[in-house]
This record gives C-alpha cells, structure tokens and sequence, in this order.
C-alpha cells in the first residue's frame, strides 16, 4: 500500500498586487485503494491543489509538506513527480503543435518505465486505449490536444492514465464539459483504473453527477482553500441538495 | 516599371506573357525598380531599407567591389532521368527568361560577373518523382564567386529540384525559377554551410497559368546567409507556396526576405516560415512582402513567421508587409510571433514523466513538424530532423 499525504499546504500565486494565498493549510491523505473526491465552488482552489501536486511553476508552495509514502515530493521536478507515480489529468489540457499523441505516448511510456515499450504490443495497447474511450486510432497521429474538441481532450486524458497506470491519479474537473456518453466512457475508464485495487484516485469535481459512476469512498468539501469538511458518500448527496452555501458562509466569517 | 515587363526567350512561356504584360504602374517601396546597370545601384550604407538589417561588414565586400571570379568551388550533379543539368556560356543561355532583373547591387554585380549559367531543363508533360540534386560544395572563402542558376520546369510536368551547399565560400548568386503553365515544381535549397561562409543569393520566380510552385529554404550554416525570394504571376490560378526552416546559432545571422507579386488575377501564395535561435548574437530577419495589384482580383495570400527563441542574446526580426490595391480579394492574412518555450507546453509533456531536456527537443521538432511534414520529399524530411536534432544537441540540454 502507498500512501500520498498533504499537510498544512500552504500555496499563493504571484499577481501584480504581490503574492495571493490561494491554499490556507490543506491537509489530505489519499491510500492507494481508495478514491477521494473533493467538491467545491469556483475559485476555492482545487485546480491550484492540483498543480502543486504536479509541480507547475506557477505555484509557490510558501508552508507544508506533500509526501509519497514519506518521501517529499515538492522538492522533485515535475517529470520526477510523475516517474514517482503521480499523474495530473487536467482541467484544461494543454496542445502541443507538432508533437504527435503516439510520439508523445511512447516518450512518456519510456520514461515512466525506465524502458522503451516492447513495440509490437504498444502499437496494440495504444490503440486499445483509445478505443475504450471512443476515440478513433488516427488520434494517434494527430498532434497532442491540437483541435480536440473539450470532450476529446479529456477523453485522451483517461486514455493515458490507463497506458501510464501510476499510483495516484488526480483528476481535475475531468467531468465538466463531457455530454452523457462521454462522462459514461470516461468514468469507465476511471473505475477500470482504481478497480486495480493498488491504485488511488483524488477525484476532483465541482457536480456531483459523476459521482453516479464513480462511487468515492470519502468526499471532502473544498472551500477558499482549505478542506471545510469531509464525510462519506453520503455527504455528496447533501451537497446536491444543499449546495456549497454554508460553507461559503462560514469560511467568509 | 521594368520588374513586370518580362524578357522574351522561352517559346513554351510566350502565350500567357501576352496577358502579363498589361500591367499597371505600382508605386511601391515593395517593388523595387531593378536595373543591369551597377551605376544604378550604388554601394549601400545600410541605412536603406533593404539592407538595413544586414551586418554589411561581414560581406566581405560583395555588396561594394570585391572582385567575384573566385572558383574555389565544385558542382556535383544528380539530375533525374529526363532532366537535363548543363552550365552553359551565358551567351548562350536562356539567362532573364524569368524576368528578373536585378534589384540590389550584390545581384547585378553576380549577373555582370558569371560566365556561365546552370541550366536545369524539366520537359514539358514529365512526371518525375526522383529529385534531382545539385550540390554546391565551396573550398574556401578568400575569393569570392558569382552564380547563375535557371530552373525551367515545362508546361505540366511535375518535379523536386534540390540545391544543396556545403563547405565554406563567399558566394553571390542568382537564380531563376521559371514554372510554365499548369506544371508542378518543388525547389528546395538547402544552407548547410560551414560557419565561415557568406552566402547573398536572390531568387525569382514566375509561375504559369494554373502552375504550382512549392518553394522550400532551410537554412542552416553560413556566417551570414541572405536570401531575397520573389514570386509573381504570369497568368490566372498560379499557386506559391514558400516555406522555409531555419535554425541560428550563436553569432550567425540568416536573412530571408521574400516577396510575392500578385500580377494575376486568382493566384494565391502562402509564406511560412519558422526558425530557431540559440547563443549569443544569433541573428534571424524575416521579411515578408505581399503586393496584390489591382488586376489580381480574387487572390488568396497568407503569410506567417514564427520565431522560438531558445537562448538568451539571440535576436528575431520578423516583418511582414501587405499591400492591397485592389478590393477584391478572396483573403489576405499575416501572422509572425516570436516567443520563447511555452511552459504549458513543457509542463503538459514532463507532467507525464518526460524530462525537461527532452521535452524541450519534443517542443521544437514539433514547431519545425508542421512545416517539414509539408515538403513532401520523404528524404529530405528525414534529413532536416535529424539536422534538427544535430543542432540542439549542441545547445538544448543547456538552457535553462
Ligand atoms: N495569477 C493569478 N492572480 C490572481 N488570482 C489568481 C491567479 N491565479 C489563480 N488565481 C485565483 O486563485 C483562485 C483559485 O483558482 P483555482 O483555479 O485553483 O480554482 P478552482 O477551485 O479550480 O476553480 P474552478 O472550479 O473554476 O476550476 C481563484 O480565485 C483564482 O482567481
Ligand atoms: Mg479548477
């Protein structure tokens, strides 16, 4: 069993007026098995949460620690993060002209690995995780996220979790902008991923729909940069009917 | 104007001449007047606009009275089966058939000063898939040298025309490109210099009714290369496509300017061209006219120029330049950035676990991808990424 453990996270961003706190003191611990969602409004922070785990420069970590079965992560470098076994699916995925996916693919395989994939099976593999997300084999020779629709690129989100298979994933608003099908295909592929068993999901979401498919085993509510409550399953359905309202009230105090 | 008046000498061409020739005056810095005459060019101090970003002491006097009869050269030939590449005597060339006459001093000076001319002759109706190949091989810079070189691909023929220089020379040239109605050329010139040469070269091209040209500069060694490139119309549906690669290192400068004439109506041209710099005082210029007359309604151009600058020191200039005198246009566009690593784009790719060296070389094999993928010569292609790959070898994995 692995485990990811935040504590007391601390992180601002640089703006023109100086540095903004963006999280005051997160504290998360994520065991591999086990699948985490973490709800709340717009603008609290999870995206933030999320790429200081990654490592984006953008994000300055000013207190707090975030380890991997003990060892502190925040000091690597982003490839270094994810050989460790990290692995962001983002919000808003990012093109690259001129990079093909199947390039790109067999680079990060390699690297994550220490090893090139065996070729005759990669081609395979490859084209079988497309396909289980529904996307058509000529993805692969297409340059990474260039002119997928929102859809498409989270779709090809999940199709590389499940190639790279790490140990913790975070999926940032995975769910939003996909249309029914999509969020079926895509929770699918999730649930495939953490039905491993060894593997652990940090779910992040601002709806409670795709929580339909994917069922967490805890639900943390997410409120102006910090963790305003937790509970079980049950407190996402408290959330759809009550919404974010008194937390956001009572973190305004 | 005299750059529109075309010469006579082709009997293939002569038909749609005819129509070319109605041409309206333009008054245009874009439209230089040329001459044969070097009293009309006088030696420039680079304060005109056409030299002003040209390091002008590092010509070794080709642009003032450096004497051009060096032949410390050699011409290696690969032509295709039905292709004719000859030199011949310039009395008896069929030396100006594209129209040109020359626009600066270096270019008249490399017109008064060549003897021969090399011919490069495609047959009308032929289709011929195997490139033909002249390599240029200079063997030293202490003398300089003039060249001519005409291309001349016959009516509805289809070709790959590669030119390809290496070593060290100090060389102004011309070349002439002459695409006849409804043929299909790819001209490819290839820079790879060592990195003592100086290399002033001024191309025009013509292209015929429904004609297509695919025009292709990679420029890549050199102390300084600086390449002039004009394209114009002698009849409706002609099509230029100009795209260039070109990669700086660290006290080189590489200068392309090019200039595409719509004098026919529903021509289109689309410039692009993309380039890397990395080390102190690499240079890039790029210059990007577009003139569309008015008798050339209906026309579609495009222009853009990207510059990824890899290193601290290194500078870009990119320009581009549209004139419209006619209203009636299908499009016109222009674009040109210049930038350094996105860090999106390097955080998305180690964010899978790909280091930071590589993927900084993923990121520009990808932004050269889009243009070499288009050449369209598989060979070449190869070539031009692993010369790619040769060059940031040099540099990339030190950035920080
Ligand atoms: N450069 C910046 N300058 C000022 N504020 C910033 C900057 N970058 C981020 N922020 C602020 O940080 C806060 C948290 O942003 P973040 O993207 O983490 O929110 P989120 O919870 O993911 O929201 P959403 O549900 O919309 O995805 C927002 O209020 C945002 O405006
Ligand atoms: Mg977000």
């Amino acid at each position: 069993m692995a485990t990811l453990e935040i504590k007391d996270l601390h992180v601002t961003v640089t703006t023109e007026e100086g540095e903004k706190e963006i999280l005051k003191g997160v504290d998360l611990t994520v065991k591999t098995g086990e699948v985490h969602a973490i709800m709340g409004p717009n603008g609290s922070g999870k995206s933030t949460l999320a790429y200081s785990i990654a490592g984006h420069p953008k994000y300055n970590i000013t207190s707090g620690t975030v380890t991997l079965d003990g060892v502190d992560i925040l000091s690597m470098s982003v490839d270094e993060r994810a050989r460790a076994g990290l692995f962001l699916a983002m919000q808003y995925p990012v093109e690259v002209p001129g990079v093909s996916v199947a390039n790109f693919l067999r680079t990060a395989k390699t690297a994550i690995d220490g090893e090139a994939p065996k070729l005759r099976t990669w081609v395979k593999d490859v084209n079988a995780a497309l396909e289980r997300v529904t996307l058509d084999k000529d993805f692969a020779q297409r340059s990474v996220n260039e002119g997928f629709s929102g859809g498409e690129k989270k779709r090809h989100e999940i199709a590389q979790l499940e190639l790279l298979n790490p140990k913790f994933a975070v999926l940032d608003e995975t769910d939003s902008g996909l249309d029914i099908d999509a969020l079926r295909v895509v929770s699918e592929g999730v649930n495939r991923y953490s039905d491993q068993g060894d593997r652990g999901v940090l779910l992040i979401t601002h709806y409670t729909r795709i929580l339909r498919y994917i069922k967490p085993d805890y639900v943390h509510v997410f409120v102006a940069g910090r963790v305003a409550d937790q509970g079980g399953p049950e407190l996402a359905d408290e959330l759809e009917a009550n919404g974010y309202d008194k937390y956001v009230k009572a973190a305004a105090l | 104007m005299t750059t529109s008046s075309f010469v006579d000498g082709s009997e293939a061409i002569q038909d749609s001449m005819a129509k070319a020739l109605e041409l309206s005056p333009v008054e245009s810095h874009l439209h230089p007047e040329g001459s044969f005459d070097l009293a009309d060019h006088p030696v420039p101090t680079g304060l005109e606009e056409i030299w002003r970003f040209t390091p002008l002491k590092r010509l070794r006097d080709l642009h003032k009275d450096a004497p051009l009869d060096g032949d410390h050269h050699t011409v290696e030939v690969d032509a295709a089966p039905g292709v004719t590449a000859v030199s011949v005597p310039v009395a008896d060339s069929a030396r100006g058939v594209s129209g040109y006459v020359p626009v600066d001093r270096v270019s008249a000076r490399a017109w008064a000063a060549a003897t021969s001319v090399f011919e490069v002759t495609i047959p009308a109706d032929a289709e011929i898939e195997q490139p033909t190949t002249i390599r240029l091989h200079g063997a030293g810079i202490e003398k300089a040298g003039a060249g001519h070189l005409l291309v001349r691909a016959g009516r509805f023929s289809r070709a790959v025309v590669v030119v390809d220089y290496d070593g060290s020379a100090t060389w102004a040239e011309n070349i002439e490109v002459v695409v006849e109605d409804g043929a299909h050329l790819t001209f490819v010139t290839i820079q790879d210099w060592n990195d003592d040469s100086v290399h002033v070269v001024t191309q025009h091209a013509t292209v015929g009714r429904d004609a297509e040209l695919r025009h292709v500069a990679v420029s890549l060694g050199g102390d300084v290369v600086r390449a002039s490139t004009s394209a114009d119309y002698r009849g409706t549906g002609g099509s230029v496509e100009m795209l260039g690669v070109y990669f700086a290192d660290a006290g080189q400068h590489i200068e392309h300017r090019l200039f595409a004439d719509h004098t026919a109506p529903r021509t289109k041209s689309n410039v692009e061209y993309k380039g890397a710099l990395q080390g102190q005082d690499a240079h890039t210029v790029w210059i990007g006219n577009v003139l569309i007359r008015k008798e050339a309604e209906g026309i579609l151009t495009y222009e853009s120029n990207d510059n990824l600058v890899l290193t601290d020191g290194a500078k870009a200039d990119s320009v581009p330049n549209l004139e419209i005198e006619t209203g009636d246009i299908e499009g016109a566009g222009h674009a040109s950035t210049t930038g350094r690593f996105d860090d999106q784009h390097l955080f998305y790719l180690q964010s899978r676990g790909i280091p930071e060296e590589e993927a900084r070389r993923l990121v520009v094999h990808g932004f050269f991808n889009d243009i070499i993928r288009r050449i369209g010569v598989p060979a070449l292609q190869e070539r031009l990424v692993a010369s790619i790959e040769a060059e940031l070898a040099e540099h990339v994995g030190r950035i920080d």
